[in-house]
């Protein structure tokens, strides 16, 4: 709980949210029309600039208005990254808020792990820290992980504390029309398999030498180097059929289409939980009054 | 054949269950009063074995129309005293629900109930070329539902990450007696992350039923490395390194001196009694990749003072390395009876100084210490060893406890890294959290459980206060850390 550098913007930050009135941060709005609009509510931003970088404890403190090409920028100095993505001018904190890993997941993991630590306004406007500083803790409730996703409907965050891991040495798209099992089969942990109906896409990372031998073996089963592939705005949840213009995500239960999904079918009880949970944390709504995250497609 | 009983709430809960399931003898009363913790509380009212979902919802809406509270509990292997029950409440006994539901090889998700022993699904995955990699320490006889409670760790949650990374769904009945699905079999949460909110909840957010578990593929290649160091600090140093250069082992453990002399009488595996402090360092994934990575160990090692670099030469070596770290302390029951097991996470940076301290603090008090941990990601597990007949040894072995945590806070860190809250360090939350970052967390849990009856008296500091330390058991068989 000691001071770090940018206290003094977190409290600029949190004396912005106040304490009343309908409110929501804007990042980069480049998406913002997911889970439903600003609905008219008071726009505040969260601090910008990268605040610790910390390589040999694998750990980096950024303001959540900190674009992800800001921070990409600078981890790559190092060698590192961390395990989300956006469109271009997407800040850390929407991200997060919308919360949809990275195309890159099951090389880097969920976005839900990547958070380790968030300072954040209550709907109260008092400010508190969710999580802790290091890689591992399971010390009280996982607020972090709440967080996650949550549009901001619980809290505004303001500054947070990712985990980085290194950028892989070698990294290259393939593609051919071939089934996504048998590339499954013939690889070890590709960071991403697309597949349009006929055509499977996979992202390999690694050691130079054990990629080539990966692209060698796909090579047999018709697969070539190609673009990285150019995914559709829309998204819908994977129910087992593919539309005609849908790529899947192959394992991550994601269809990338030109038009978002309806939202899928969620149980009562779930609703009331989630319900009860926003209740909780903001008993008169005014933190992002228009989004619902249960309204979404994917 | 038991009499019919008196109390209504035994009545009910029979009438859900059947009389050989509801125990209220002062025996099994006894048995389920404790955990692997030093910890005691209050008694355990009721004992339920529940084998259905309905069952273990009926329980719940039993507890709770009789005003009581209700403990939900695995094989009880908790370090932090959270399956302790307080004030006589029902306990609900998972270990009878242990079936593996399903396995999909190609989803690589497998749906258990929470009862199943965390190394018998990895056992049952054999030949599948697919594992869970959540490995505690206690994997041979912790249940994976006390895993999603405590939101376990091991070794290898270094590469892989720690329970929650493993979890994908999982069926809860909540504290009203209600049963909802959170998360989904693949995919980012629908909605909020009930799910990364329920695991972790140490059984005060509800009882998981049905767990739906990602499976991690085996990797084509393993090393398992041996260092050695001349002091804590040297290895401290190379671990930062290690990480500092872009590599995340599969693990990464430390093991000093006195922990080294005490087990490699046991295990033979060529562990140099002499040195200060050993590192295991194991390298998965594709061959190009973990040769690479010897090598640019070898050569960090080199520069940061380590005397040998040992490279297991096959499985047999491999696993005698991994089972001097895995049965450390079975070897240190023969030093001292008795035994308490601390768990804090700092910044790797400051772990040569704060084990520094640690020996320090230790030597205060006239105690011994042991450290084995996971190093890797900054998780000391400082062992405190002691005989509890030695009049007023419990009052230095919780003070140096308790100033482990301040030291451990102190520097930056956290104050359990896999054991969890419990009762044990619940006095010690406001260290961590102002009261405005505990009031947030009260909001979550109060979302699931309005009523405060899911575990009650555990993790958060306020409410009834509840467990104190009477006396320490011994150390039981087969130990772990």
């Amino acid at each position: 709980m000691g001071m770090t550098v940018g206290d003094g913007r977190m409290e600029a930050f949190r004396s912005e949210v106040g304490d009343s009135g309908a409110v929501c941060v804007r990042g980069g709005a480049t998406r913002w029309g997911v889970g439903g609009g600003s609905a008219g509510a008071r726009e505040v931003s969260a601090p910008v600039g990268i605040m610790a970088l910390e390589p040999a404890e694998m750990t980096v403190m950024v303001g959540a208005g900190t674009t992800l090409t800001e921070l990409a920028g600078e981890l790559a100095v190092h060698g590192l990254e961390v395990g989300m993505d956006g469109p271009q001018g997407s800040t850390v904190g929407g991200a997060l808020a919308v919360g949809r890993s990275a195309l890159r997941r099951r090389r880097v993991g969920q976005i839900a792990d990547v958070l380790l630590q968030a300072d954040c306004v209550g709907a109260d406007g008092v400010a508190f820290t969710a999580g802790g500083p290091t890689v591992k803790n399971v010390t009280g409730y996982d607020l972090c992980r709440l967080l996650v996703g949550s549009l901001g409907t619980l809290a505004l965050v303001g500054r947070v504390i990712l985990r980085t891991r290194p950028v892989p040495v070698c990294s290259v798209w393939l593609a051919g029309e071939v089934e996504p099992d048998l590339v499954l089969e013939a690889t070890y942990r590709p960071a991403s398999v697309l597949w349009d109906g006929a055509r499977t896409s996979v992202l390999l990372e690694g050691h130079g030498a054990d990629v080539d031998q990966m692209v060698e073996t796909l090579g047999r089963l018709g697969l070539a180097a190609a673009e990285p592939p150019v995914l559709a705005p829309g998204r819908g949840r994977w129910s087992g059929l593919l539309p005609d213009d849908g790529v899947l995500e192959v394992g991550a239960g994601v269809v990338h289409q030109p038009d978002d999904s309806g939202p899928p079918i969620v149980s009562e009880g779930v609703l009331n939980l989630a319900a009860r949970m926003r209740a909780s944390f903001d008993p008169s709504g005014r933190l992002n009054p228009g989004r619902d995250p249960y309204s979404r497609a994917a | 054949m038991q009499r019919r009983s008196r109390d209504p709430l035994v009545r009910d809960l029979v009438a859900a269950l059947d009389p050989e399931r509801v125990q209220v003898d002062d025996v099994a009363r006894r048995l389920y009063s404790r955990d692997a913790s030093v910890l005691r509380g209050g008694r355990a009212g009721v004992i339920c074995f529940p084998v259905t979902t309905a069952e273990v919802s009926a329980c719940v809406v039993a507890a709770v129309a009789h005003g009581r509270d209700f403990v939900a509990r695995g094989a009880g292997t908790g370090l932090a005293g959270g399956a302790v029950p307080c004030d006589e409440p029902v306990m609900i006994v998972l270990t009878r629900m242990d079936r593996i539901l399903e396995v999909d090889e190609s989803r690589r998700l497998a749906w258990v109930e929470p009862g199943v022993v965390n190394l018998d699904l990895s056992r049952h995955l054999g030949g599948t070329g697919l594992h869970f990699a959540p490995d505690p320490s206690s994997q041979q006889s912790c249940t994976i539902g006390g895993n999603v409670a405590n939101n376990s760790g091991g070794p290898h949650c270094l590469l892989y990450g720690v329970t929650s990374a493993h979890v994908l769904a999982v069926e809860v009945v909540l504290p009203d007696g209600e049963v909802v699905v959170l998360g989904n079999e693949e995919g980012d949460s629908v909605g909020y992350d009930l799910r990364g909110a329920f695991v972790g909840g140490e059984g005060t957010l509800g009882i998981a039923t049905r767990i739906c578990v990602r499976l991690t593929e085996d990797p084509p290649e393993v090393a398992t490395l041996l260092l050695d160091f001349m002091s804590v600090g040297a290895a401290a140093e190379t671990v930062s390194a290690i990480i500092a250069a872009g590599m995340i082992p599969a693990a990464l453990e430390m093991m000093d001196q006195q922990v080294v002399e005490a087990v490699e009488p046991f295990v033979n595996a060529g562990y140099p009694t002499d040195a200060a402090a050993v590192l295991i360092v194991e390298l998965d994934g594709q061959p190009a990749g973990v040769a690479d990575e010897i090598r640019r160990i070898r050569e960090l090692a080199s520069t940061h003072g380590a005397r040998s670099v040992r490279v297991a030469a096959d499985e047999g070596e491999r696993e005698r390395i991994w089972k001097g770290r895995k049965s450390a302390f079975g070897a240190i029951a023969v030093i001292k009876p008795d035994y308490y097991l601390n768990d804090t996470v700092i910044p790797r940076t400051k772990l040569a100084e704060v084990v520094e301290r640690i020996y320090e603090i230790v030597e205060e008090q006239d105690l011994i210490v042991m450290n084995v941990f996971h190093a890797g990601d900054g998780n000391l597990h400082p062992l405190l060893l002691f005989d509890a007949r030695e009049e007023g040894v419990m009052e230095r072995v919780l003070a140096a406890g308790e100033e482990i945590v301040r030291v451990s806070v102190a520097a930056g860190g956290v104050l359990s890294g896999e054991h969890g809250i419990g009762l044990e360090k619940k006095r010690f939350m406001s260290l961590q959290f102002s009261p405005a970052d505990l009031e947030a967390q009260s909001r979550l849990r109060a979302a699931f459980d309005p009523d405060g009856r899911a575990n009650p008296a555990k993790v958060l500091p306020s409410g009834a206060s509840c467990g104190h330390v009477t006396s320490l058991g011994r150390l039981p068989e087969g130990t772990w850390v």
